[in-house]
């Protein structure tokens, strides 16, 4: 076996161990890298900045732990925005684990566990009054179709079993009409898709969808219909976002690991294009 | 019986469903309603008789020993510790607080597990791409070239080197470029997958709301 054939079947465990250490040397190492802000992400920000102070803005937490390197940053850029601008919070998820996400979210933000009343930047906020977690209701797009007619009765209580008639915030709340923005961050079904689908074109609602880099191909049709306000896709989305917010976290620290894992397997993928070449290419087909 | 049944709840509500869409005024928008709660209601059993058949089946195959049978167990038991501490030692209706023992499970045990399962596509991915992608032929080069402007246009190490260290216009910066592949060719790709999926949705779902498609109650 020639050199070239060697290497066009390299051991996939050396592979393995250029990518571990792509991805890991970043974390010790302080380079700063600037992020160009796409078309998507400055859209869907720019609508998200008109909202005026008392807005309610809808957060539908549709992932779980596995998609949450991705996705966390943004539902945490999002939370974080929302309480810097007095926009009040409804939070909810189609995925079990969505609504313990957004709460690990909420308490990364505050530092601390969220209480009934606590302290944060010198504001008093109240669950019930600035934000609610309704926690989690089976029945996918169906949950988003009965929340048209009416919220109360898709979430008759939130996710510590509270009536959410007796939540300040829920209160005269009856549909969508009463919410002024939605962001979705989903990793899959259901998600942004059905958001848009039974959301946007049934109800009209206003749409900012964040999701991974593998899910986010499948919203652009949506983004270039004008169905969609804004796409964040995958982490690069989160670090554009949390540039624009202002509050660089997670997604900007963690697009230099990403960064070096896409120019390692772009090496790899030359290398082996030139053994494939260098190796007489009939050979191989 | 046992077939007409089925099908005919089947035809009334596909009808109905679809009858609601176009005309979302009472007293048809109440049949929206109606099916949604019952759909949650039958969606929250489902995923009670599909906890119940895991167990069924994880039991049975640690019963008989079965290949591999040690992973049912550990399927087994995992799912009878969260279920006991959840329902038991998890302040009730609260489980889901901070601070409970459930979340502690959830926060140190699934979390993680969970994380490292799907972190492993990754280097699945690296080393797929290695393999994947070479200039075999006219549609592997494209596709080769796309995944180059993408995974770096999508990176700043993208921009970095075209507009900081090359200084290249602005039009040939690798985002511009990962930019162009996601809005056109991949928007165009994606509306006709939507589209075709639509269609076969459509034909299907009229198929089983007019019983011509049967095997959902037969097995035909």
């Amino acid at each position: 076996m020639g050199f070239w054939d060697k290497l066009m079947k390299i051991d996939r465990r050396i592979i393995f161990l250029f990518v571990i250490v792509a991805v890991t040397l970043p974390l010790f190492l302080n380079i700063s890298q600037k992020t160009t802000i796409s078309y998507e992400v400055r859209r869907g920000f720019d609508e998200l900045a008109r909202l005026q102070p008392g807005a309610r803005v809808l957060i539908p937490c549709d992932y779980d732990p596995p998609s949450a390197p991705e996705l966390q940053p943004m539902a945490i850029t999002a939370i974080r925005y929302c309480l810097d601008h007095d926009l009040k919070m409804i939070i909810m998820g189609l995925w079990p684990q969505g609504p313990q996400q957004a709460n690990a979210a909420l308490e990364s933000v505050l530092g601390e566990v969220p209480g009934e009343t606590i302290i944060w930047k010198g504001k008093t906020l109240t669950y019930g009054r600035d934000w609610v977690n309704l926690g989690f209701q089976a029945g996918n797009e169906l949950v988003i179709q009965r929340m048209g007619s009416s919220i109360p009765a898709a979430f008759p209580r939130d996710f510590r079993g509270t009536p959410i008639a007796e939540l300040p915030l829920m209160q005269g709340m009856q549909n969508f009409n009463n919410i002024d923005f939605v962001i979705n961050v989903s990793a899959g079904y259901p998600g942004i898709v059905e958001w848009v689908q039974f959301g946007v074109d049934r109800f009209g609602v206003q749409l900012l969808g964040g999701t991974t880099a593998v899910q986010a191909p499948l919203a652009y049709p949506y983004f270039e219909s004008g169905q969609l306000r804004g796409i964040l896709g995958g982490l690069k989305g989160a670090s554009e976002f949390e540039e624009l917010a202002g509050t660089l976290g997670k997604a900007t620290k963690f697009m230099l690991s990403q960064s070096f894992a896409h120019i390692i397997v772009i090496l790899f993928i030359i290398v082996g294009n030139v053994a494939y070449f260098a190796g007489g290419r009939r050979k191989q087909t | 019986m046992k077939r007409e049944v089925p099908l005919i709840i089947t035809a009334v509500v596909g009808i109905m469903y679809i009858f609601q869409y176009f005309v979302p005024h009472e007293p048809v928008s109440r049949f929206s309603d109606w099916f949604s709660d019952w759909f949650g209601i039958i969606q929250a059993f489902a995923i009670w008789l599909g906890a119940l058949n895991l167990m069924k089946l994880s039991l049975l195959k640690v019963a008989r020993r079965k290949k591999d049978w040690m992973y049912s167990l550990v399927t087994i038991i995992g799912f009878a510790a969260i279920f006991i501490v959840g329902i038991f030692f998890s302040r009730g209706a609260n489980f889901q607080e901070p601070g409970t023992r459930f979340m502690f499970i959830y926060d140190n045990v699934y979390d993680p597990l969970s994380s490292t399962m799907f972190a492993l596509l990754g280097f699945f991915v690296a080393s797929a791409s290695y393999r994947a992608f070479r200039a075999r032929n006219k549609e592997a080069t494209m596709l080769l070239l796309a995944a180059f402007f993408v995974m770096l246009g999508r990176v700043p190490v993208g921009d970095m080197i075209t507009k900081e260290w090359l200084q290249l216009p602005h039009w040939l910066w690798l985002s511009n470029w990962a930019d162009w592949v996601m809005n056109i060719p991949n928007t165009a790709g994606q509306r006709a997958i939507m589209i075709g999926i639509a269609l076969g949705i459509m034909s299907t779902s009229l198929r089983i709301i007019l019983g011509i498609e049967r095997t959902f109650v037969s097995g035909d």
